[in-house]
């Protein structure tokens, strides 16, 4: 596919950057490792040494194409605008992080690397990457923040049995940012033989570029399935935002469809006028972290704050740098839902679909409702149901009030 | 012309290897921080290394890691790093002072503008350690106009390739980061450091120090045969919060003369 120059899809540019935001802030350590790995995507991506074993596993191993599936009971309730879901929670693992695990073990494979690392904050990302390095027999390593271990406890449990080792890193204030500052810490401690596997749209460059590419196949798929079922394109194409890579992997096939609004959903929290929340475009400006420019949660000293929210997967204080660009050119539009509407959706989309949705997809669910009364009854809404809801059975019930 | 160039010119005539002594600004609070610079140039320190706190300290260890919690807790900043340069200048105005930090806070603060707020304090040089050549435009740029020395970081994984774009725009010294690992793991075999010592050297036309790990007078005293300059950070760092600024200062003086004397 050839994209005009300066078209929304053509980014990054060879420095990594996205307009202002992208580029390769690390230690000099690191420098040559993220050199090598971009040369050696360059290499691979379009080799059949790649795409061969890529689409076999995405089939065979992930259950790739998801469907795509009409909400008709939301719909219905909402009572607006038609709503279909990407069903990514029925990938194996129970999320779309397993797109972008299977796309880096492999490459780590072919780049001889013996190791492989993880950061993980609802653990996820974690699952998937264990869950690829026992498939192919590499020893796996994951950070997670202390707290996060204690929250996702079944996750935790989930990536021994699969042979990975975790760390519960206590370093800084034990949390997801810190369990990737520990990552970076074993990288740079371990360049030659560990490959690092980022779990969302972040970090140095090329891996923005890298976890979006593995990732696209969410739109891709979705962008023809919905030319298939109804012989349109959706006027909205929904996500939430942790890190932005299951967003940016719905997005990125429809950045040149004028026609189609793409609308990302940070974690509000208890509120972004309050300092609990965890939403980086909507409360946050831009800075320097975990190898990238893009917007961060931080204070005027350029300290970086702890983002809030219910969901372990969209705690992150930054956001991947292609959204930051998309935001200040304004092609996405970028909103925010609470914990309490998360915890709303959760239960209503359980009842009304029969899917318990994760409560990363929960929040986009909730302006998914407001959306569907702006667009009405002619408006078609795509949403990426990105998660499935097991892992957070514990903590919503314990939000509730329930005991288990 | 900073303070570092006369400082290693002067090193060099007498034969002697330097000392350069790590400290956090602010930890536990700024005026412990001004004791221990006047402390660590009376004790022998060529250089100080002024830390400057931040949340996410990616290339630190468990020890610089934890005293930037600290600073940060006490409420030390950027713009209060700045004023103990200003206040260790009232007494001492000889004794080169680098700033070693993380990018963000140099960002926010706006890095034309902190280079100039940094010359003003009467710093000698910034180092920033998550700015590799390929990012550090606007701060070496900042620091050029303002006289300031930009000194960065070449490690084991610095090939030759890559090696004379990292020194082309440093001066005042190369510092070389002994090991692939974060601060205070623990300093590479003498002899590969000393190979490294000699290809940066000569590739830089600087005086090189190295650091990252050195914990003990009798490696000081090693590295010190090896390279123009030894840097100690960790060691200072945990002892200073283990026993306070009379024990810190009393590991700093026998780090000193270890490095002084080694050769
Ligand atoms: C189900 C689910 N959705 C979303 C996210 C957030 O990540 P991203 O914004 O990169 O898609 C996570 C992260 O753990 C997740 O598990």
């Amino acid at each position: 596919m050839t994209t005009a120059p300066n078209a929304f899809s053509s980014y990054p540019d060879a420095r990594g950057m996205f307009g202002e935001y992208g580029g390769r802030f690390v230690a000099e350590t690191l420098m040559p490792n993220i050199l090598a790995l971009e040369k050696a995507y360059a290499a691979y991506r379009d080799k059949p040494e790649f795409t061969e074993p890529f689409e076999e596993l995405s089939r065979d191993f992930i259950g790739r194409p998801s469907p795509l599936y009409f909400a008709e009971r939301l719909t219905e309730e909402f009572g607006g605008a038609k709503i279909w879901f990407k069903r990514d929670e029925l990938n194996h693992t129970g999320a779309h992080k397993i797109n972008n695990c299977l796309g880096q073990v492999l490459l780590a494979r072919l780049m001889g690397k013996t190791r492989i690392i993880a950061e993980t904050g609802a653990g996820q990302h974690g699952v998937a990457t264990a869950t690829v390095a026992a498939r192919f027999g590499i020893p796996c390593e994951v950070f997670m923040g202390a707290h996060d271990v204690e929250r996702q406890s079944p996750n935790v449990f989930r990536m021994k049995l699969l042979g990975a080792k975790v760390h519960a890193v206590t370093s800084g204030r034990g949390t997801l940012k810190d369990a990737m500052n520990e990552a970076l810490r074993d990288w740079v401690t371990n360049p030659d033989d560990t490959f690092y596997v980022i779990g969302t749209v972040a970090g140095p460059h090329p891996y923005p570029a890298m976890v979006r590419d593995f990732q696209s196949v969410i739109g891709r798929e979705a962008r023809a399935q919905m030319l298939g079922r109804i012989g349109r394109l959706p006027d909205a194409a929904v996500a939430c935002i942790g890190g932005g890579s299951n967003a940016m992997g719905l997005f990125h096939p429809f950045l040149e469809d004028e026609s189609v609004r793409l609308i990302g959903v940070e974690a509000a929290g208890k509120g972004v006028d309050t300092p609990d929340h965890a939403a980086s475009l909507n409360g946050g400006k831009p800075g320097i972290l975990h190898g990238n420019k893009t917007y961060l949660l931080q204070d005027d000293d350029g300290q970086i704050v702890e983002g809030h929210s219910i969901s372990a997967g969209l705690d992150y204080p930054g956001i991947g740098p292609e959204h930051a660009f998309l935001h200040d050119v304004g092609r996405a539009e970028y909103r925010h839902a609470t914990d309490a509407e998360a915890l709303e959706m959760f239960q209503i989309c359980s009842k009304l679909e029969g899917i318990i949705p994760a409560l990363e997809p929960a929040h986009a669910l909730a302006r998914v409702r407001d959306l569907a009364k702006e667009l009405g009854k002619d408006g078609v809404i795509l949403m990426n149901m990105c998660g499935r809801g097991d892992k957070d059975v514990f903590s919503v019930a314990k939000a509730l009030g329930v005991e288990l | 012309m900073t303070r570092l160039t006369p400082t290693f010119d002067r090193l060099k005539s007498d034969g002697k290897a330097g000392f350069v002594a790590y400290v956090m600004a602010g930890d536990p609070d700024a005026d412990t921080t001004l004791a221990m610079m006047t402390g660590l140039a009376e004790a022998g320190a060529d250089v100080i290394e002024l830390g400057v706190p931040f949340t996410d300290p990616m290339a630190d260890g468990p020890p610089i890691q934890r005293a930037a919690l600290r600073a940060l807790d006490g409420g030390m900043t950027l713009r209060g790093t700045l004023d103990l340069v200003r206040r260790f200048r009232e007494t001492d105005t000889g004794t080169p002072v680098v700033l070693m930090g993380y990018a963000n806070p140099f960002y926010a603060y706006g890095f034309g503008a902190f280079a100039e707020a940094a010359s003003q304090a009467g710093a000698d040089g910034v180092i920033c350690v998550d700015l590799p050549p390929e990012e550090d435009t606007e701060l070496r740029e900042g620091l050029k106009a303002q006289g300031l020395s930009l000194i960065r970081l070449a490690t084991p994984t610095t090939d030759d390739a890559r090696l004379p774009r990292v020194v082309e725009d440093t001066s005042g010294f190369v510092y070389y980061v002994s090991t692939t690992g974060v601060t205070g793991s623990g300093v590479g075999e003498t002899a590969v450091v000393s190979g490294a010592v000699d290809r940066v050297r000569k590739a830089a036309n600087l005086p090189v120090a190295v650091g990252f790990g050195v914990k003990t007078p009798e490696r000081a005293a090693e590295i010190a045969r090896v390279a123009d300059a030894v840097v100690v950070g960790s060691a200072i760092v945990d002892a200073l919060n283990a026993s306070g600024v009379d024990g810190a200062l009393k590991l700093a003086k026998t780090l000193a003369d270890a490095a002084h004397s080694a050769r």
